[in-house]
């Protein structure tokens, strides 16, 4: 490690730096905020380069989120399946496995939850929520797990192949949606009939704020307690950080590969069960507008911490809706994305200065 | 099937392989070198719109292919900084890439939607080997990128293993810390190469939006640059092989809009559409284990950032 003690000899004046032993604690609150202003800044240019008024346009956009109390509970309704998915890609990401399918592990939740309640649809409520309840999460953890198996064996890369399922699943509920499912009285719109009462998740007054919220936040809490509390919680957190010294301790990575896959799409597919039963109250086309992918940045920004995912989850919701306010304004929906995408870069450039002290020195001291 | 329908399906495969081909040389050229950029499909949305954009300016869809490739080199030279110069996670701040990409194109492409091409990429026909019966057809009446793909290959493996600059360049992606120690510089030459990687996956975004489609629609490129990653693993970081594979893939995907188009209702267009991406999960599983079984696979420093203190 270099000398840290620059000493005033004559040479050139360079940017050095050298590791922290422990990441700065309030660094590391203060680089997401930091990275999201800049993200937001940054964006802003590009918008007033392209001719719109950006403080007018981020005006609208938080007037939209949070500006009223319909538009905090859109925003609550646009936090759930981001909260969720961003819950189960947080767990996987824990162990280094970078699961990116949450978008179809999310689609094939919505098709089975859709398939409770299409094929039964006289189940009692107390009966039914459950059945779909578990159904979502099922098909959720089982389509993570169709990658989690080859990746858990031959060591099979699971970013290209939870990516490639997304599109798999997506095609799939479209075959279903126009094609055997489609609602005859649905004037040919690719959607399915809409589910009976019982199959509907309660909400919260006039509001859509519905019941996924409570899965949402007792999921956080259980995967907070399981991982800091539990023998088993401590085997993730070990293989993620250390698998050289995780398999000298005698823990099965094949295992908890593909168990954490499963928990992890588990969790997207409760996402797209929460969405179906409590928003759209069918099946249809479109059915997440990318929850998925958002939430690898919901997770990332929260640096995997399940509470902080409640909250990163409430301001990215808070994003999309500000989003939708301002495309009357003639601004693409795709500005959205642009800005998740620049927030990420500016978390990760910003993350260096979490690990390293940078610091200036001379060339040609000896150190 | 009669024999001029293959020759049509094998030609639609190189048309449809082509951009496929151009993203996957990019991704070898920048994982050779030890950086892994996950960001294809940002870098190809980005090509095709601004390849798109600038044909439609300037009415020469040359133009369009230089400015995908700059637009594709840009983009990669925010993941080259950022990994590579600040050290972040190679696997996120691809996934990045790919996210602003898609949202950079959408945006820019917006006035585009719906417009035609004025002049896209001309199919012209090879004097003499054209005329070659079955290989004609196929290979040599298609457009100058395609021949522009048919030189780039043999070079580049060429410059793979029979150059001072491919030994470095391999040398950096195996064990960057002996590279540096002989004098390569190890940074400067990560950039260089994440940065043309990322000028092939723009243009194979151009070709995209200029010969393929020839149409600007948002998300056009449906995964190909993932599809064009996982082409990598499966031709084990080698461009002939690469071509091959894209070949393969180009293939599936231009049998399964051919039977679409010859009114097989057999099987719903949705599952025909499935094929690329399921086809991708096989073979990567395949390929994953043959390069288990031949001791062979991804350069040995792939994915880790290089840091001089920690040699």
């Amino acid at each position: 490690m270099s000398n840290k003690q620059a000493e005033l000899t004559s040479g050139k004046l360079t940017l050095a730096w050298e590791k922290r032993q422990l990441p700065s604690p309030w660094l590391s609150v203060a680089i997401p905020i930091f990275s999201v202003f800049m993200a937001l800044f940054l964006s802003g240019a590009f918008l007033a380069a392209t001719g719109f008024n950006p403080l007018e346009i981020y005006g609208a956009m938080l007037d939209g989120a949070f500006g009223s109390a319909y538009g905090i509970s859109e925003t609550l309704v646009k936090a759930i399946p981001l909260a969720l998915a961003g819950l189960g890609v947080a767990l996987a990401f824990r162990m280094l496995l970078w699961n990116i399918g949450a978008e179809g592990q999310f689609y094939m939740g919505a098709f089975a939850a859709s398939w409770v309640a299409l094929t039964f649809p006289d189940l009692p409520t107390q009966i039914m929520l459950p059945a779909m309840f578990l159904a979502g999460a099922l098909a959720g953890g089982l389509w993570a797990l169709i990658p989690a198996i080859p990746r858990a064996v031959l060591g099979v890369n699971e970013t290209i192949t939870t990516l490639m399922l997304n599109y798999v699943a997506i095609l799939w509920v479209d075959y279903l949606v126009y094609g055997p499912w489609r609602d005859p009285a649905g004037f040919n719109f690719p959607l399915t009939a809409p589910f009976s009462a019982a199959a509907q998740l309660p909400v919260y007054g006039t509001t859509r704020v519905h019941f996924g919220l409570i899965f949402a936040l007792v999921g956080a809490v259980i995967i907070y307690i399981v991982l800091q509390r539990t023998k088993w919680g401590y085997e993730i957190r070990v293989i993620g950080e250390n698998q050289a010294a995780a398999r000298y301790a005698g823990m099965s990575i094949t295992k908890n590969i593909m168990l954490v896959m499963f928990l992890s799409g588990g969790f997207a597919g409760l996402a797209g069960m929460s969405e179906v039963s409590g928003i759209t109250h069918r099946l249809q086309h479109g059915i997440s507008s990318g929850y998925g992918y958002t939430a690898i940045i919901v997770a990332w920004l929260s640096k995997l911490n399940p509470f902080m995912i409640i909250v990163v989850a409430f301001l990215l919701g808070g994003l999309l809706v500000g989003g939708y306010n301002t495309q009357t304004m003639g601004v693409p929906s795709a500005t959205v994305s642009m800005i998740q995408g620049a927030i990420l870069f500016f978390l990760l450039g910003g993350e260096l200065l979490t690990r390293y002290r940078i610091y200036f020195t001379r060339k040609g001291e000896n150190s | 099937m009669t024999s001029d329908q293959i020759i049509a399906i094998l030609a639609a495969a190189i048309v449809a392989g082509t951009p496929l081909l151009y993203a996957a040389l990019g991704e070898i050229i920048t994982e050779r070198a030890g950086v892994i950029n996950l960001g294809v499909e940002g870098m190809m949305l980005v090509g095709a719109v601004s390849g798109f954009t600038v044909a439609v300016g300037t009415g020469n869809p040359w133009f369009g292919v230089m400015a995908a490739a700059a637009a594709g080199g840009a983009m990669a030279s925010i993941h080259a900084f950022l990994t590579i110069s600040l050290r972040a996670n190679q696997v996120v701040s691809g996934l990045a890439l790919t996210i602003f990409g898609t949202g950079l194109s959408g945006f820019l492409g917006k006035p585009m939607v719906g417009i035609v091409a004025p002049k896209t990429l001309a199919v012209i026909n090879v004097p003499a080997l054209s005329s070659i019966p079955w290989l004609g057809p196929i290979l040599f009446r298609q457009d100058a990128l395609v021949y522009l793909s048919y030189l780039i290959v043999p070079l580049l493996w060429c410059y793979f293993y029979r150059t001072r600059g491919g030994l470095n360049m391999r040398a950096i992606g195996e064990n960057p810390a002996a590279a540096d120690s002989v004098g390569i510089n190890v940074f400067f030459l990560r950039y260089v190469y994440t940065v043309v990687g990322g000028a092939f996956a723009g243009v194979g975004g151009a070709y995209l939006s200029l010969a393929y489609a020839p149409t600007w629609l948002e998300n056009m490129t449906a995964g190909r640059g993932w599809i064009a990653v996982a082409l990598v693993i499966f031709a084990m970081w080698d461009p002939v092989k690469a071509m091959l594979g894209s070949y393969l893939f180009g293939g599936i995907d231009a049998m399964g809009f051919r039977l679409q188009a010859m009114g097989i209702n057999v099987i719903s267009p949705f599952f025909l559409k499935m094929l690329p991406y399921i086809f991708t999960v096989i073979v990567l599983i395949i390929a994953t284990r043959k390069s288990l079984k031949k001791h062979i696979g991804a350069p040995g420093a792939l994915g880790l950032p290089y840091d001089r203190e920690e040699r």
